[in-house]
């Protein structure tokens, strides 16, 4: 007997969904109808600034990483920052996706598409900037284990090299995980549209047609796929955090990188989430699907992870003074007193802080302030990362060798151009695919029955 | 209309339910007749129609724990063997040095594994899959599909059957 791992039906009265099975496909397949002129201006504002980011990385390729803000003894800066960023905006999507998933948590349903396709497009833009980084972008494949000439391999020792394993099996499993989880809903939109539409979503759906013995090794492989990419997400950033806490440079070399990085990705993710999903129901019209409950929601777990941070921002200076080091102390007082106190509090406020406010009902179910709250989670946690990179580099352990940088049009390009590149695929996949998973809410609302009674 | 093309329909009944308990109680009255070989169509997967047709369990976790472990091994053999390769002693570590491969080992095992599992899915469903099988659009909507290959001389019996179970709309497929 197949038990088919799924959420099980709503019980919570803010979950009684009144649409039936219809309605779902409907309002679904309507939103991605003919593109409002909200949606056009905003892809071509995507598309802009992409074009900008993409010049200004021409012109680092022809002229080199001279135009970027590099000044000894920081060469880590502001691309290292923004890759750490938007790998771990992808973690809350994996987090909704796949954890929430294993852990029958019914109100993900209504949201996870979208986050994990959220997921899909920041873990493309994150793998854009080591490359970026490396100076000679056209030998990027030096990083990868492949038979060459002189028989050199990578040096697995290093937690670069893991990354790079990381960042590729992240991307892959959670593509395939996105695309898998979307086949049924191609199909259901394929059985509604015309023309030229019905022929790529045919040729997109694979053939499915909800068969009992399609859906018995489908719902299997769903389960299988969460589970591995549970441990995956929680893999990924603490593999980037060891990109930093396996050296020894004050301020990076701390026990606790792995489970305050996992958390403070999951944390700007759900940012992410936020900024995203509130303006994208009022544009597609599904706010009878994500409602309150979903952000309110959403924000328990922005404070939850907010709060983890809190307690990590805490522990990292408690351990400095506690160490009895004089360069990791140095460090500390440096972030918040010295050249870069602005970004420290920055961070601190924005993070540790602001988050607080969501212990309040009313702050989790007031969008305009959700979506306030957000912006800061973006900034303060883009911040956090500069925070690590930069201050930790700017003063190692010679104080004649410290330094500062400043960041340069060239910095800011490739910053700007990732938001435009990121944004580009959002807003393409929202209005090309089913943004909302029409199969797993039809999973939710009972199906009619001809005798009364309670349901299965 | 699927991406499958068909080149020969299979003939039988083919009836469309509206509710879920007729739909599972026309599965279970089929199933005492002797008719196993019934295909079921739904927008979402459903536990009665499992029970109704008592389904086995996919054989999909084997492709998924096979695909683990040659990840796993993939990871731990590819490092252990490129380091002893090219012998380079790194920060006084040994050559072949575990803990570190564990990461590549891991990150190989959830690769391969997942993988795997999507590759069984579209493995399975065409090895376990039957072709020229009926379908209608509003199956993937809000209706229940039920196929029942049939040859001529049953094709009224189990029309009145499915009709009496409580079947909205039932046609006559014919090779």
């Amino acid at each position: 007997m197949a038990v088919v791992a799924r959420p099980t039906p709503a019980r919570k009265p803010e979950l009684e969904l009144t649409q039936t099975h219809a309605d779902v496909t409907r309002d679904v397949v309507a939103s991605l109808g003919k593109p409002s002129t909200g949606y056009l201006l905003l892809l071509f504002g995507a598309v802009a600034i992409f074009l900008a980011g993409l010049t200004t990385f021409l012109v680092l390729v022809k002229d080199g990483l001279g135009h970027a803000g590099y000044n000894p003894p920081i060469f880590w800066s502001v691309y290292i920052t923004t890759f750490v960023f938007w790998v771990g905006i992808g973690h809350a999507g994996t987090l909704i996706s796949a954890i929430l998933f294993l852990f029958r948590s019914p109100w993900r349903t209504a949201v996870y598409r979208s986050t994990e396709a959220m997921t899909v497009f920041a873990v493309m833009t994150a793998a854009l900037f080591p490359i970026i980084h490396i100076g000679r972008q056209w030998i990027f494949y030096w990083l990868l284990p492949y038979p060459n000439q002189r028989w050199l391999w990578p040096n697995f020792k290093s937690p670069l090299i893991w990354d790079v394993f990381a960042i590729s099996t992240y991307f892959t499993v959670s593509s395939t995980f996105l695309v898998f989880g979307l086949i049924p809903d191609i199909a259901a939109v394929r059985d509604k549209v015309t023309g030229w539409r019905k022929t790529v979503y045919t040729l997109s759906s694979a053939g499915w047609q909800g068969t009992d013995n399609q859906w018995r090794h489908y719902s299997r492989a769903y389960l299988y796929l969460a589970a591995l990419a549970t441990p995956l997400v929680l893999s990924v950033h603490s593999v980037v955090s060891w990109d930093f806490a396996a050296s020894i440079v004050p301020g990076w070399h701390g026990t606790i990188f792995a489970p305050y990085f996992v958390a403070g990705a999951i944390y700007s993710g759900i940012g992410m989430v936020l900024t995203l999903i509130i303006p994208l129901r009022r544009a597609l019209r599904i706010e009878h699907m994500i409602t309150d409950y979903h952000f309110d929601n959403l924000a328990k777990l922005t404070l939850l992870t907010g709060s983890i941070l809190f307690y990590a921002y805490a522990m990292e200076y408690f351990v400095a003074w506690y160490s009895g080091n004089i360069f990791e102390q140095t460090t500390f007082y440096r972030r918040a007193f010295g050249p870069m106190w602005w970004a420290g509090w920055t961070m601190i406020i924005c993070n540790a802080f602001v988050s607080q406010l969501l212990w309040f009902r009313k702050v989790r179910t007031n969008l305009t302030a959700l979506f306030i709250i957000s912006i800061f989670i973006n900034i303060g946690m883009w911040f956090e990362r500069y925070v690590i990179i930069v201050s930790s580099l700017s003063n190692d352990y010679i104080p004649w060798a410290w330094g500062q940088m400043n960041p340069t049009w060239a910095d800011w390009g490739i910053l700007a151009g990732s938001f435009g590149w990121f944004g580009m695929w959002f807003l393409l996949f929202a209005k090309s695919f089913p943004i909302v998973a029409i199969q797993e809410i039809k999973e939710m609302i009972p199906m009619p029955r001809k005798r009364a009674g309670g349901q299965h | 209309m699927t991406f499958v093309k068909r080149s020969r329909r299979a003939s039988g009944v083919l009836a469309s339910f509206i509710h879920v308990d007729a739909a599972t109680d026309a599965i279970r009255a089929l199933r005492a007749r002797g008719h196993r070989n019934l295909v079921v169509y739904s927008a979402a997967p459903n536990h009665e129609i499992e029970e109704a047709l008592d389904q086995s369990v996919s054989p999909v976790r084997l492709f998924t724990l096979l695909g683990g472990l040659t990840g796993c091994a993939a990871g731990f053999g590819m490092t252990i063997w490129m380091s002893l390769d090219w012998p380079l002693l790194v920060g006084g570590k040994t050559i072949a040095s575990i803990p570190p491969y564990v990461v590549i080992a891991f990150e190989l095992t959830i690769l391969l594994g997942a993988l795997s599992t999507v590759a069984a899915v579209a493995l399975l469903s065409v090895l376990t899959g039957r072709r020229g099988i009926a379908y209608d659009p509003s199956y993937s909507d809000d209706r229940i599909g039920v196929f029942v290959p049939a040859g001529s001389d049953q094709l009224k019996p189990v029309e009145q059957l499915l009709r009496s179970a409580g079947a909205v709309e039932v046609r006559h497929e014919a090779a």
